[in-house]
């Protein structure tokens, strides 16, 4: 186009020359207020970097402030440790990560300026100044694309390597004094979810709600606007526009804005996490408009790292946001339409433009490029930035080498010529910020009119507008808006299967808002791709000429989009290289997934309070009073034991177990599964899920219980109480009860038995009265008659304990005479009061968790999970008898029945070690060893202080299963230990005492 | 600087090839055909090619290479398992680790830090105990430690975990390691590729011939093969090409997720596992942490993330290291694991001739990388499982012989 014709050379004489060393006053990068500007110039904020006083205004950005003030590196890069600046401005500034105390990584291109704050680059030795790390940069040309795949893996070098590499890696530190910190947690509804409120997503979020939509608008900007308050090409008039359309809906009954606020993530279901600087807010949106707008992406040529190299759009943010000048002598690159009104508003801020450097050789006309040739600023056509060049005091860029650049992307550099300026711009291209888009399952198609991907099919409920669907002009934006905002409400009342209509028509301009390739080769490198990881242009040929030729592989191969910015600035231009090198399109080469989050989310919002349930009894305090030790039982806080003074914790046990045995002692079972089960066919149910028998169960009684799963693996016991014909109740173990509720309920889903199933666990409570003295104790308090006669072994009686309304269990796990006492949660205090007073003439005892494991163990029962493992049948556990395999069916019989046929691989059996054993006792799972292998292990093993010996229970080889057969068991230390297999139980063999023939109690010496 | 880095600043031209060729178009027949290109079939295409000269074998991979589960993990190496079967393939496993980075002339970033597993309650200091005790009887370096230790490897960790949750001990495995995950299935690829092994991407299987009960051919979306021995080495996608020939597996799919925090400073030299807390982590040379939970509670053949996951994930590292609270998290992801009920792999010969399975990787596939590959390719070279596998047969479900490894899941799945 001839309007925009190849400069003259003789043109840049003209321009007024400025000395390059005179560094701008610091408050002279200050512009005039700006209309609408975000700073509060009434309010100074003093705050530190690296050392030096630096000052800024409320509103501010750390850096804003900081570039304002002349101070132009910001940080360092990750791998070279360059000097970097200001890059996006739009919360991908990697390079200008801040330790600000204990925070970490804080990002200075959005991170608000805060009183007093203590501000150093993170990733420097010495600081950002004089980075010592720099050393690296010299040593870049050793450092190919994934250098540290090709080098230092020396089997006897490597740990030193890495030592080395650890110390320099990462990025800000962690400050170990860092409190936890839970942050609440908020949940929140709304009928559209309009991400963005730039100009479409104000103007979606407004043609919503007037519809009569309840509406959330969300935008991580400090102010709503986006582009339309910045992007402006010199016409204040749009931002005025913008500025109306933010009233509308600050004003707007039906929207809530919410500023400052990430959309983090989309998941299924229209679930939103909304995460501002103190929550994380989960939102439920019934629709969701995804106008997200676009990045912009960065040109590539050598030293475009440089301070003070930026995105055309981050000057224009500095500009209209901040009233920053984001330099003095510009030079804008550029290769479409957006990059003619970033000129536009340099020059309407004064800012001198040294050169328009357009890498099209034909531009298509516009209206900004006769008016900045009125201004005298020359426009080379066809030109591309060669390289960068660093000012003296290597903090910035002192001027841009440019040279024509040919139709195969060549730069012919003998043509080149440097113009001095203190900042180049950058305005080639924009990729969607399709994140949300494609984490809800959108799909997008490369539109090469617009050299970007563009929604081709959204899934039910998602919506897009404005840039991320392809519409760029302003007005077009608003257009798009508004149909967007009434098709999402009408949606909400006619929810379709499907809208695939996302770009309804191409948008009316047709140059392409992305220049494909602004990729300009150097043989010195430090062309910069992607600014996160350092990587350069040749890092990809590289790549690629490596085999990684496959935009994952690439990925995965130089690590590009893998920093934390998740390639907001470097993914698209990637992807157009490789389209490149591989001559295939962008739409062929695809993208890589996106996934959460959009931005980085701090863990404390992500935690939240952090919800772990803990269980206590009905009887904890009382516990407590006694002073109990407790210990975790799955989510039960239970006593272990009761401490006493001047007596250790095994005294303690022991003393409880004795009271059980010679007089009485009581112990809180309420965390036991306790279950009920109604209907015609609980019977069968229960008949069906354990191996027992229970048809038969007369009413009244109870019996053991046994449950195994599919696979004839023993998974839980209880006891089964027959209540009624049609109704049981029955208990689990503790660690199982919510487990096995949950499987009963889906096994009675599958088959549909007519009976329902009632987990009372937390709605009743239960004591074990135990020892000879119970039935004594019970007397005082119950007019049911306990005798043998009316109430023998394993009954269950619904009796009146107290007043209390109760069920009685009479069944032994301890191996005394006792009552399981099930009642209540409410009136579980009252009833272990009663018993308390009732028990004081006999010493009543309360005992704990251990003291529970030690009688269990005299009496060779075992625990499920403890005695047995995951692959435990009831062969193997010494449980064959309450199998009874003659029934039509039971869960785990098939199994059980073909194991029969084999040979068992192991047997629990009891054991104990020689009474006068002195040395260091075996513990729980050390092993069973026979001729150096492994025959089996222990599972239980304890002093029992009424047999005077330890005791225990093993899994052996079942040859050796023979009583008085002496196995080994090997210590930790490798010592080995004989024992002597022990037929069980070990205690009280015959059963005598927690059955009729026991004398009572007024008969027993105490 | 290693002197090997020097040629790349002193060559005119790059000096480096494709690390695996990109064939146009697909053989008519090969001597053997591996379904999958992630670390295991990359893997067993290697030791095929190298230890019995079999190098007429394609890799057919649907996807690109190494971007299944191989691309996904967590990392973490150990053989700290619970079965005799389990220690003894793992460690084989760890020993072919050590040298690999060497053998492959690629730096896998190999690094032993040590491997804890916290144990909060008194049950699991016993299965941490028995573990300990089974892996020393077979030479493993594995140890029941108390908090004292822990503390003082882990400074920074909360011990009373909020006070939800107390360390009551954890069992040490010195060799525990990490790994950097995709250039296992480069180094594999590479070398294979070298061997005369093709390597077909974009290469999807959708059906397989038998004849008579033996294999002979495949079909994909780019021609058929023919060939009499075929290996199925799909992780998560397993019942999908177990379909294609009639046969069915106990396997049962779900994810398994995981997400990554912004570089830091390297602080956590150790691994660190809590079954209690479903957590695993580890800090990665670069200063990322990288964070897995337990598997999520529902089958489901997809990769999505949830909301859930990383909040309770979160939540939990918050109650270990409180000191993370200003961390941020930048990534999360998730893989598909193929779970076996004993928590053992499937792998071996199989009812149908010439067709051998490697599945049942569930959560614990990455590890046994070397010695899935060594071991396959021996079970396929002389059609007779490897000594190392025989109990991972997929008969065993039949005939009632399984692995219990549940006990040493890294967290209670």
């Amino acid at each position: 186009m001839s309007e925009a014709g190849l400069h003259q050379p003789f043109a840049k004489s003209t321009l007024p020359q400025e000395p390059l060393t005179d560094r701008p006053s610091r408050r002279g990068d200050r512009l005039p207020p700006m209309p609408h500007e975000w700073i509060d110039r009434d309010r100074i904020i003093d705050f530190t970097f690296e050392g030096t006083h630096f000052w800024g205004y409320a509103g501010d950005t750390i850096s804003s402030a900081l570039w304002a003030s002349g101070q132009r590196i910001l940080g360092r890069s990750f791998k070279y440790h360059r000097p970097r600046g200001i890059l996006s401005f739009a919360n991908h500034d990697i390079n200008a990560l801040m330790q600000a105390g204990e925070k970490l990584n804080l990002r200075a291109d959005t991170t608000p300026l805060e009183p007093g704050m203590t501000l150093a680059a993170v990733n420097t030795i010495e600081g950002v100044h004089n980075d010592r790390a720099s050393l690296l940069n010299a040593f870049s040309p050793f450092l190919p694309v994934g250098f540290y795949y090709k080098a230092f893996h020396h089997k006897r070098l490597f740990p030193f390597w890495e030592r080395l590499i650890r110390r320099i890696s990462g990025l800000g530190q962690l400050v170990p004094t860092t409190p936890r910190i839970r942050t609440a947690k908020r949940y929140d509804f709304c009928d559209v979810l309009v991400i963005g409120a730039g100009v479409s997503g104000l103007s979606a979020a407004l043609a919503a709600a007037a519809a009569g939509a309840d509406v959330a608008l969300v935008d991580e900007n400090a102010q709503a606007g986006g582009s339309g308050s910045y992007q402006l090409g010199g016409e204040l008039a749009l931002a005025e526009t913008t500025h109306q359309l933010v009233q509308q809906v600050m004003h707007h009954p039906r929207i809530r804005l919410f500023t400052q606020t990430v959309a983090a993530g989309y998941y299924t279901d229209h679930w939103v996490p909304l995460v501002d600087r103190d929550h994380l807010t989960k939102m439920r949106a019934k629709a969701v408009i995804i106008a997200s707008g676009a990045y912009e992406q960065p040109a590539v040529f050598r030293n475009n790292d440089l301070p003070g190299v930026l995105l055309a759009s981050a000057a224009q943010r500095l500009i209209y946001r901040y009233a920053v000048k984001p330099m003095h002598r510009a030079v804008v690159l550029v290769a479409n339409t957006d990059g003619y009104r970033a000129a536009m508003d340099l020059l309407t801020q004064g800012i001198s433009i040294q050169a328009v450097v357009e890498l099209r050789s034909d531009p298509i006309a516009n209206p900004w490029i006769a008016q900045l040739r009125s201004h005298h600023v020359p426009i080379y056509s066809g030109y591309c930035i060669y390289e960068a060049k660093t000012n003296p005091a290597k903090d910035g860029v002192c001027s841009a080498v440019i040279c024509p650049i040919d139709a195969r992307g060549i730069p012919q550099t003998g043509f080149s010529q440097a113009i001095a300026c203190d900042g180049i711009l950058m305005s080639v291209g924009w990729a969607p910020t399709a994140n949300l888009l494609y984490q809800a399952g959108a799909k997008l198609r490369f539109e090469p009119s617009l050299q970007q991907f563009v929604p081709d099919t959204l899934p039910p409920g998602i919506f897009a507008c404005g840039r991320v669907n392809g519409v760029y002009e302003f007005a077009e934006k608003i257009h798009d808006g508004q149909n967007v905002g009434v098709t999402a409400f009408e949606y909400l009342n006619n929810p379709l299967p499907s809208n695939s209509c996302p770009l309804s028509r191409l948008p009316s301009f047709t140059p392409p808002p992305l220049h494909p390739a602004p990729f300009i080769p150097h043989p010195k490198g430090k062309n910069f791709v992607d600014f996160d990881e350092d990587l350069q242009y040749k890092d990809f040929i590289h790549a690629a000429q490596e085999g990684f030729d496959n935009i994952e592989l690439l990925k995965r191969y130089t690590t590009v989009g893998m920093g934390p910015s998740q390639g907001k600035h470097s993914n698209m231009n990637a992807l157009q290289i490789l389209a490149q090198i591989t001559g295939k399109s962008p739409g062929e080469v695809g993208t890589t997934t996106a996934r959460p989050f959009f931005h980085p989310v701090l863990l404390s919002h992500l935690a939240g309070r952090s919800f772990t349930p803990k269980r206590q009894t009905p009887l904890h305090s009382r516990h407590g009073a006694l002073g109990a030790k407790f210990m975790l039982a799955g989510q039960w806080q239970r006593p272990e034991y009761y401490a006493r003074s001047h007596s250790s914790r095994i005294d303690c046990i022991q003393r409880e177990a004795i009271a059980v045995r010679q007089r009485v002692g009581m112990i809180d079972v309420g965390t036991l599964g306790k279950l009920e089960i109604r209907g015609p066919q609980a019977a069968e149910f229960l008949e069906r899920v354990y191996t027992g028998r229970y048809a038969n169960l007369k009413g009244g009684m109870s019996r053991y219980a046994l449950m195994l799963d599919e696979t004839g693996v023993v998974i839980d016991d209880g006891v089964i109480a027959r209540l009624g014909l049609d109704h049981f109740y029955f208990t689990t173990t503790t660690s199982g009860a919510a487990q096995i509720h949950r499987e009963l309920t889906r096994w009675n889903t599958i088959w549909q038995l007519d009976c329902g199933i009632v987990n009372l666990t937390g709605a009743r409570s239960a004591i074990n009265l135990a020892g000879p003295h119970a039935r004594h104790v019970l007397a005082q308090l119950t007019d049911c008659d306990l005798s043998s006669a009316a109430f023998p072994y394993l009954a269950v009686r619904e009796a009146i304990v107290a007043q209390i309304p109760v069920l009685l269990l009479r069944v032994g796990f301890v191996g005394e005479w006792g009552y399981e006492i099930h009642v209540a949660a409410e009136s579980t205090p009252a009833l272990w009061d009663a018993l308390m007073v009732a028990g004081a003439a006999h010493d009543i005892t309360p005992f704990g968790v251990e003291a529970q494991r030690l009688l269990r163990l005299e009496k060779g029962h075992l625990i499920v999970g403890q005695d047995t493992d995951g692959l435990t049948t009831p062969r193997e556990a010494g449980l064959a008898w309450a199998v009874k395999s003659d029934k039509p069916f039971f869960i785990g019989q098939r199994s059980l029945e073909i194991l029969a046929k084999q040979p068992i691989q192991q047997k629990l059996v009891g054991f104990r070690l020689d009474p006068a054993f002195q040395a260091t006792p075996p513990q729980e799972c050390h092993l069973v060893i026979e001729q150096d292998e492994i025959v089996g292990r222990v599972t239980s093993v304890a002093y029992s202080p009424t047999l005077k010996q330890f005791i225990g229970l093993a899994y052996v080889a079942p040859e050796m299963a023979t009583p008085n057969h002496r196995f080994n068991i090997r210590l930790s230390n490798g010592e080995i230990v004989t024992a002597i297999v022990t037929s069980t139980p070990f205690y009280d063999p015959d059963n005598q005492r927690q059955k009729e023939t026991i004398a009572h109690p007024s008969q027993v010496a105490a | 600087m290693p002197l090997r880095l020097l040629k790349f600043a002193f060559s005119r031209e790059y000096p480096e090839t494709r690390m695996f060729r990109q064939p146009d178009r697909l053989q008519s027949s090969y001597d053997a055909v591996i379904i999958g290109g992630g670390g295991h079939g990359l893997a067993a295409a290697y030791y095929l090619a190298r230890d019995y000269g079999m190098t007429h074998v394609a890799v057919l991979e649907k996807g690109y290479l190494g971007g299944g589960n191989t691309g996904r993990n967590t990392t973490i190496i150990r053989s700290n398992y619970l079965t005799p079967e389990g220690v003894k393939f793992y460690n084989e496993s760890m020993r072919l680790w050590q040298d690999l980075s060497q053998d492959f002339d690629l730096n896998l970033f190999y690094s032993n830090r040590g491997h804890f597993t916290l144990a909060h309650t008194d049950a699991a200091v016993r299965t941490m105990r028995w573990r300990a005790e089974v892996n020393k009887h077979y030479g493993i370096a594995s140890e029941l430690v108390d908090p004292e230790t822990i503390q003082k490897a882990c400074p920074l960790m909360d011990l009373t975990c909020a006070g939800h949750a107390p360390v009551l001990g954890a069992l040490y495995h010195a060799p525990g390691s990490i790994a950097r995950h995709d250039a296992v299935a480069w180094g594999y690829g590479r070398g294979a590729d070298r061997r005369g092994v093709e390597i077909h991407q974009q290469t999807e299987v959708l059906g397989i011939t038998v004849r008579s009960g033996k294999v002979t051919g495949v079909e994909t979306n780019r021609g058929s093969i023919s060939t009499s021995r075929v290996l199925c080495a799909v992780a998560g996608f397993t019942p999908r090409i177990l379909r294609l020939v009639g046969l069915r597996s106990p396997l049962y799919i779900h994810p398994l997720q995981a997400m990554v925090s912004e570089p830091m400073k390297p602080w956590l030299d150790p691994i660190i596992v809590s079954g209690s807390l479903h957590v695993y982590v580890s800090q990665t040379a670069r200063g990322e942490l990288v964070m897995g939970a337990s598997l999520d509670p529902y089958e489901l053949h997809a990769t999505r993330s949830t909301l859930e996951f990383a909040e309770g994930l979160a939540a939990h590292m918050l109650d270990l290291f409180p000191c993370l609270s200003h961390v941020k998290v930048v990534r999360q992801w998730a893989g598909i694991a193929d779970m076996t009920p004993d928590f053992a792999p499937i792998m071996g010969k199989t009812p149908i001739s010439g067709f051998y399975l490697d599945a049942g990787w569930g959560t614990w596939g990455f590890k046994a990388t070397p010695v899935s590959g060594k071991t396959m390719a021996y079970t396929i070279a002389h059609d007779r499982p490897h000594p190392l596998i025989e109990s991972f047969a997929l008969s065993r479900f039949a005939n009632y012989e399984l692995v219990g490894e549940k006990g040493a899941a890294s967290v209670g799945h």
